[in-house]
């Protein structure tokens, strides 16, 4: 970047973002309290998916797989064995971001050797296997009517409430911005971009560039798995529903709306996307025509996503200023 | 387990694999040619349901809404594939995401125009009985299934064999740079096998609106399962959407009958496994 202070800005302009967000939805009404929450879970997965698409060009179409084995697991694990209602939440994420990482690894191998549309397709079908289970395996999974969960865990803290509960997924969340910008601001991250950008070269340099994606493969499928365990419990009922296509689609849409490879664009297109879905079909009966628009939209006018729009502002600015320069030095030896 | 199951339940397998054909053979071929993942088929093969119900309710005739539905439903492909997909340029994610958007539109078009209720499109009496062969019951309307993908299948193997756009296509299917190379227009060939496969997906949701329904959210419960066929079958082939359609619609059937818990995991499992070790499909061309 030329502007030395840019980035810093950009930092102070998220923080600032995140702050306001965390101080002013408790005052917020009950019902965009659970919003946001909702919307800062998907974010989570927004996230997760942004270090496939965005830093390492693998565009999975099944992201919504890990989701929902972290939910499923959740769910299960609470009606079953009442485990992960007390302290032993904390298990249950950890468990949820293995379950997630575990399903990755053995999806990824695969997936990952695929490329271009073949990659699209076969994380579809893998997407599909896991709906396909939650669908009809009804003596584990509930089957079409899904696993209602008992109230949310309290260890001191009580999580039915759901400020309380906002709270906690904002901790997540953050954490997991921060985790996940180290990671692609890190050796393995820079060699992710490189392999976005040309893989046969990397590959000629020495990167083993399978294991590379791999392993992002598994990173992503961890954050899913933890989004997962978030939801179950935000949500109150895990079913195939969280699963489908649309949802993995859905989260395609929040990354390139926001803008891929900046995280955060993930997060702001999580907001928009979980604001049509869940606020705007309560209000008005034709709220498909909006996403639907946002969508054709975004892909048409919008290839770099919101995040793309400030450096757009400046950048037709400056070449704007460049045609008056010219202009002047054209005009002036006259 | 009799006689009795294994053979009505191989004719369901193989007529709802008939429908499927109708439904996948469209999608292989726009793969094929595009390599676009299209996720708005599902919604050509609602839409032909509605349109041909909309023609019912209006003409009272069965036999005119095949084809008015059918052709409508192209029309909305090919405009659809020249206004907006065409200038988009080759990039999969967007094709994808473009046409999720798309599957939205329509969805909430279909929902304002013939509203949320699951209707039925109601075939004429004579395909209403059953044929008795042997002692056992076909009902009519799997065997005018079958009968009817058998005929566009010989009809569209025809086309792309005997005829020069067929060749075409062909062409375009094995290597489009070298297909452009030797002068075939590859956006025409796009646009007609785009209209062409929208067709195909419009006569099938007439057809399977007896059989399946129709109502929202059936575009997004149909498109998982076509996918199915297309990689396990081989994309832009004629002959793999055949077996394919003919696979999944037995696998389906059998699934569902003898292991009701894991019957979709059998249907998309082999999935992964076809596009892990033979991307190309079964049938595909290499």
């Amino acid at each position: 970047m030329k502007d030395g202070h840019a980035p810093r800005r950009k930092l102070l302009i998220i923080i600032a973002a995140m702050l306001a967000v965390l101080v002013l939805t408790p005052f917020s009404g009950s019902y965009v309290i659970v919003l946001v929450t909702h919307a800062l879970i998907f974010a989570i997965l927004a996230m997760s998916l942004d270090i496939l698409l965005g830093y390492t060009g693998l565009p999975s179409l099944g992201q919504a797989a890990y989701l929902g084995m972290g939910a499923y697991l959740t769910a299960i694990l609470a009606t079953r064995f009442q485990f992960g209602l007390d302290g032993t939440f904390w298990v249950v994420v950890v468990l949820g971001m293995l379950i997630g990482a575990a399903t990755a690894a053995l999806f990824g191998l695969f997936a990952i050797q695929a490329s271009g549309v073949y990659f699209l397709m076969i994380t579809l079908a893998l997407g599909m296997c896991v709906w396909g289970l939650a669908y009809r395996w009804n003596s584990l999974t509930g089957g079409d009517n899904g696993i209602v969960l008992p109230p949310r865990p309290a260890f001191g803290i009580e999580l039915a409430d759901d400020v309380t509960y906002f709270y906690l997924v904002f901790g997540f969340f953050a954490v997991s911005l921060v985790m996940m910008a180290i990671l692609v601001r890190s050796p393995f991250g820079r060699s992710l971009v490189g392999i976005r950008e040309n893989e046969l070269r990397m590959r000629i340099l020495g990167y083993n560039t399978w294991l590379h994606k791999y392993i992002a493969f598994i990173i992503a499928g961890g954050f899913g798995g933890l989004a997962g365990v978030l939801w179950a419990h935000a949500h109150g009922l895990v079913s195939p529903e969280d699963v489908v296509l649309a949802t993995s689609v859905d989260a395609l849409l929040m990354v390139v709306l926001g803008g891929p490879g900046t995280l955060v664009g993930g997060a702001i297109g999580a907001g928009i996307v979980v604001f049509l879905r869940e606020y705007l079909s309560t209000l008005v009966p034709w709220w498909q025509y909006v996403l639907g628009g946002v969508y054709v939209l975004t892909i048409l006018y919008l290839p770099g996503g919101l995040m793309s729009i400030p450096e757009r502002i400046r950048g037709s600015r400056a070449l704007s200023r460049r045609a008056r320069e010219t202009k002047n030095l054209q005009t002036s030896p006259h | 387990m009799d006689t009795q199951f294994w053979v009505i339940q191989a004719f369901n397998g193989v007529s709802y694999g008939a429908l499927l054909f109708l439904l996948a053979s469209g999608l292989s071929l726009i793969f094929g040619v595009m390599r676009i993942v299209n996720l708005a088929h599902g919604s050509f093969f609602l839409l032909g349901g509605y349109v041909a119900l909309t023609v019912i309710w209006t003409t009272g005739s069965w036999l005119l809404a095949l084809p008015v539905a059918a052709l409508v439903v192209a029309v909305v492909g090919l405009l659809m594939e020249r206004v907006f997909l065409r200038p988009l340029g080759f990039d999969p994610l967007r094709q994808v995401l473009l046409s999720v958007g798309f599957a939205y539109l329509f969805q909430q078009a279909a929902l304002d125009i013939w509203g949320g209720d699951n209707l039925d499109i109601v075939p004429p009496d004579m395909l209403k009985e059953s044929a008795v062969v042997g002692g056992f019951y076909f009902p009519m309307y799997r065997v005018f299934m079958i009968g009817m993908a058998l005929v566009m299948g010989l009809i569209l193997w025809l086309t792309m064999e005997k005829t020069r756009i067929g060749a075409m296509v062909r062409a375009t299917v094995d290597d489009s740079e070298m297909a452009r190379g030797v002068g075939i227009d590859t956006s025409r060939v796009s646009m007609f096998i785009f209209a062409l496969g929208a067709f195909l997906a419009g006569l099938g949701g007439v057809i399977g609106g007896a059989f399946l329904g129709v109502y929202p959210g059936l575009d997004f419960a149909i498109l998982p399962i076509a996918f199915a066929v297309v990689i396990i079958g081989g994309m832009g082939s004629l002959a793999g959407a055949a077996v394919g359609s003919l696979l999944v619609g037995l696998a389906d059937n059998f699934g569902k009958a003898l292991f009701p818990e894991i019957s979709y995991f059998t249907l998309y499992a082999p999935m992964v496994l076809i596009l892990a070790l033979k991307p190309t499909g079964l049938f595909g061309r290499e």
